[in-house]
């Protein structure tokens, strides 16, 4: 059967309902998986999915079906789409909406919502959809006629696209997605629109002020991931000879172990990299934010620096650090340009100083060589696998771990919750970066509280038998917050052991996925190798001691100078 | 009666597409990253079918300001925002409706 929706001019009028627009106009912008949760009022998009080529993958919750688009967006790049019903349905959806906006994720959630002569009616599964998703979404709508839905969609993508992409919402009305409409004239798909224009001479300047900086830093975020400029940027850097900093955004943009990488700053940051943001004359922020986890203290943070910022949201610049020079645009545009005949230089002064910091306070991987401790576990891992392999966490003291010392190599290698710190995440991400690159490893390190969040998508990962590892460093606690509470609140524990503890291994397996508790078996090493080389999904128990910690750490609200732990 | 004082008193004017909604988005952005909103004024523009609405604004945020105007810039369906000066402002000529 040919599909006159792939032609833009159509033969005859096609007769299609507002769901089956819907699909087809998903279809037109490239869409193949989706990820979501049916219920009463998206019925109708369900039954028109029903006979096409897009792939949905039913998420157990729809949390885990955001995070599993999410997950899909954030390896490649691309606008990704997830489902929901009306009410409940809407209200999952919330955490992984609001999670896909402060890490500027291309995500489209589109909701079901209860007729519209009901709206207003406290309807059975009613809820403000439209008002829960604005404060959290780049934009939102709900559609008030078929009609509407030609334009909103495609749109929907362009904005989520352009920029600095963002989720937007679609909330759709029952009586909207079976109303009839005769479609003629198929919409353009929407895509980015051009980048914001900035002046040439701007980065001439700028080049000429970085020139004559004595002891300048590149920081560098996930604006770089997003742009495509990992090269330009490395080549930048070397060039200039600039020793750089990563945001927790902007992991793996500069290999590991690169001569010019300090790793990540701020409250998590090695020793040195933070000595030597303290020295530094000039910070250059390119595609950054200057987020509170990474400046700590702002009246403290690079204390003798001149500012320059690259970013391409307009309201980023000046909002928290006030630069000599900005440039608002596509930092990789900024960096062709700036690259153009780019003179080496070398800066042997600075770059011995850093040295000499680095020496001094290196960041201290306290027992990586032994597996049943955290960066051990990490070498480990990182030492079977090779760059090809997605690395997602959940968020806690694993996540800064495995921040601070899995070798990140590439862009889009890193997928981690950042700006809201999700626990939850890990899993059901995991699952949309093996749905989304099938021949790539998905690996997700979790924590025993934060796998419980998410648990059910084990049951997903089964189904469609994907090649995703999770790792689950058990200490029995919701460690980040044990580690707070034995730093800040003078060592009382509170609410922080599990007592009932999980056996993760046989709970994978209930739903299907192999589990592997490494505690129990004889040859550990080898056991770890095996479960992570064979294909499939698999669960492996890891036990560690709670009284670990993350250091080196800078106390919440404190200047990064004032660092607790991970002396040499 | 309370006087305006204009020192500290800032006028935005705001040009909207006339959806439902744009409303929610501008209030919104102002409730959720608290800037002080004193005043709100809305109508269609005339001669736009409908289709656009002039947003004055009246803001207690001398030193935020430039950051409101990015981050009001951004919302999708405004279309341009300017600056102006209170003197004279709508809010200057019908300060005698909200006189106790
Ligand atoms: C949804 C959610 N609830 C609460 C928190 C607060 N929180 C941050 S880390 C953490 C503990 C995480 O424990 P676990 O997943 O076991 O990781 P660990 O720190 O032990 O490595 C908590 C409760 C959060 N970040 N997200």
């Amino acid at each position: 059967m040919t599909d006159s929706a792939n032609n833009p001019i159509p033969q005859a009028a096609q007769r299609l309902s507002g769901s089956q627009l819907i699909i087809k106009l998903l279809e037109r912008q490239g869409v193949t998986t989706i990820s979501g949760v049916p219920g009463g009022a998206n019925l109708p998009m369900y039954d028109a999915l029903v006979g096409s080529d897009i792939k949905h993958i039913l998420a157990r919750h729809e949390q885990g079906a955001g995070f599993i688009a999410q997950g899909m967006a954030r390896v490649t790049g691309e606008a990704q789409v997830c489902f929901a019903s009306s009410g409940p349905g809407a209200t999952n959806l919330i955490t992984a909406v609001a999670d896909a906006r402060l890490d500027s994720v291309p995500l489209i959630a589109i909701t079901g919502q209860v007729p519209q002569h009901m709206i207003g009616t406290d309807a059975f599964q009613e809820i403000d959809t439209f008002g829960l998703m604005l404060p959290i979404t780049k934009h939102n709508w709900i559609v008030r006629s078929v009609e509407e839905l030609l334009e909103v969609i495609p749109e929907a993508f362009r904005i989520a696209l352009s920029g600095r992409p963002g989720p937007v919402s679609i909330d759709v009305p029952k009586d909207v997605q079976n109303q009839m409409i005769d479609v003629t004239e198929w919409p353009e798909p929407g895509k980015a629109i051009e980048t914001p224009e900035f002046d040439a001479a701007d980065v001439t300047k700028m080049m000429e002020r970085i020139r004559a900086a004595h002891r300048p830093v590149l920081m560098i975020g996930g604006g770089i991931v997003y742009s495509g400029a990992t090269e330009l940027l490395r080549e930048f850097a070397e060039k200039l000879d600039i020793p750089t900093v990563q945001t927790f955004m902007g992991l793996g943009v500069l290999p590991h172990e690169h001569p010019l990488s300090m790793g990540m700053l701020g409250m998590h940051g090695a020793r040195y990299t933070n000595y030597v943001l303290e020295e530094c004359d000039m910070l250059i922020g390119l595609g950054v934010r200057f987020d509170d986890r990474a400046t700590g203290k702002v009246e403290a943070f690079c204390p003798k620096a001149e500012i320059i910022h690259v970013e391409i949201d307009h309201s980023e610049i000046g909002k928290v650090k006030n630069p000599v020079l900005s440039i608002r645009g596509d930092v990789g545009e900024v960096l062709e340009i700036a690259n153009r005949d780019l003179e080496p230089m070398q800066r042997p002064l600075w770059q011995q100083r850093v040295a000499q910091l680095k020496e001094a306070s290196p960041l201290i991987l306290d027992g990586d060589d032994e597996l049943f401790r955290p960066y051990g576990a990490i070498k480990h891992v990182a030492n079977i696998l090779d760059d090809s392999a997605n690395i997602s966490t959940d968020v806690g003291q694993h996540q800064m771990w495995v921040a601070q010392a899995y070798p990140m190599n590439r862009p889009r290698q890193w997928v981690s919750s950042g700006g809201l710190g999700t626990m939850g995440f890990g899993m059901p991400a995991a699952i949309g970066a093996a749905l989304a690159q099938p021949d790539r490893k998905s690996v997700c390190f979790s924590g025993d509280g934060s796998i419980m969040m998410n648990i059910q998508e084990l049951a997903t990962a089964a189904e469609e038998n994907l090649d995703v590892k999770i790792i689950v460093l058990n200490n029995g606690h919701l460690g980040l917050v044990r580690q707070q509470q034995t730093l800040f609140y003078d060592k009382n524990l509170s609410s922080v052991k599990f007592n009932q503890g999980t056996d993760f291994a046989a709970c994978a397996e209930s739903m299907g996925v192999k589990g592997v508790d490494l505690a129990k078996e004889e040859n550990p090493l080898e056991a770890l190798k095996t479960a992570l080389l064979e294909h499939g999904p698999c669960m492996i128990n890891l036990p560690i001691s709670e009284t670990e910690m993350v250091y080196p750490m800078v106390a919440p609200g404190g200047a990064n100078r004032d660092m607790i732990g991970g002396e040499a | 009666m309370e006087t305006l004082a204009p020192q500290a008193k800032s006028v935005l004017r705001l040009t909207v597409n006339n959806h439902p909604g744009v409303m929610s988005h501008v209030c919104g952005l102002f409730a959720r990253r608290s800037y002080n909103l004193e005043g709100i004024m809305v109508r269609p523009i005339a001669d736009t079918d409908g289709k656009k609405s002039r947003m004055w604004l009246l803001l207690n945020e001398e030193e935020k300001l430039q950051q409101v105007i990015s981050q009001t810039e951004k919302l999708v369906d405004v279309l341009s925002v300017e600056k102006h000066e209170l003197e004279d402002s709508v809010f200057e000529k019908t300060q005698g409706f909200f006189n106790s």
